[in-house]
């Protein structure tokens, strides 16, 4: 089972917080953006199109990471923090 | 969600007294000789609309994390005894605390350099994202100023 977290904006564009998602075996981030794109085609595009940061197990991953069962992936867009 | 001034990395709902947390920091050590601190509060304007409000969200366990990052690399780097930073979560009016760094150190120059890289570094690494609400509705700001 992999966990997928959506944060801010993208959490409209994906109309969800989290899911989670069962995996047989390790899967490539293309992979995992076609399962998301079944549900939500425009989040599926902003993942293919780089237009985002993605973490796995809380630290910043990018297009080659590979993502295992139990992996925690959160797709971030652009930190605003501050003031 | 610590709320007391114990822990040098903190996000928090509640506002925090820059003096409460001026004064703990300068606990931590006989030698601190300066200290530098940035405070960033809520502003009315923003591109030219009026916000009546501002809000902000994190992502739990990892902003924590890049912001201890930030501490440990900015004692390292810059040379200062120490580093705290507060950031707030959630409905902030304006006029209000958002984020504070206190960077204590020997001398003024290094907690100066420090606490500039510092904020910086935060709005760059660290997953914490700004809704603001105007007149026209709310909107996540996606670039920082």
């Amino acid at each position: 089972m992999i966990t997928v977290k959506f944060f801010a904006s993208l959490k409209a564009i994906a109309e969800k917080e989290e899911e989670q998602i069962e995996v047989q075996s390790s899967i490539s981030m293309d992979q995992l953006s076609d399962i998301i794109s079944k549900t939500s085609p425009k989040m599926g595009d902003i993942i293919r199109d780089n237009k985002i940061m993605i973490s796995v197990n809380q630290e910043m991953a990018d297009a080659d990471t590979v993502i295992h069962d139990g992996d925690e992936v959160a797709f971030l867009p652009p930190f605003s923090g501050g003031s | 969600m610590s709320t007391t001034t114990d822990s040098k990395i903190r996000i928090q709902l509640e506002n925090f007294s820059v003096t409460d947390e001026i004064e703990a920091m300068k606990k931590v050590s006989r030698n601190i000789g300066g200290i530098t601190t940035f405070l960033g509060t809520g502003r009315e304007l923003s591109k030219g609309q009026n916000i009546a409000q501002l809000n902000f969200e994190h992502y739990p366990k990892m902003a924590e994390k890049k912001l201890e990052e930030i501490r440990q690399q900015a004692i390292k780097d810059h040379s200062i005894i120490d580093m705290s930073i507060i950031h707030r979560i959630g409905p902030i009016e304006i006029g209000e605390n958002i984020v504070l760094i206190v960077a204590v150190g020997e001398h003024r120059k290094e907690t100066f350099t420090a606490c500039e890289w510092a904020i910086a570094e935060l709005k760059r690494v660290t997953p914490i994202w700004k809704r603001e609400t105007t007149t026209h509705g709310e909107v996540w700001v996606q670039d920082t100023p």
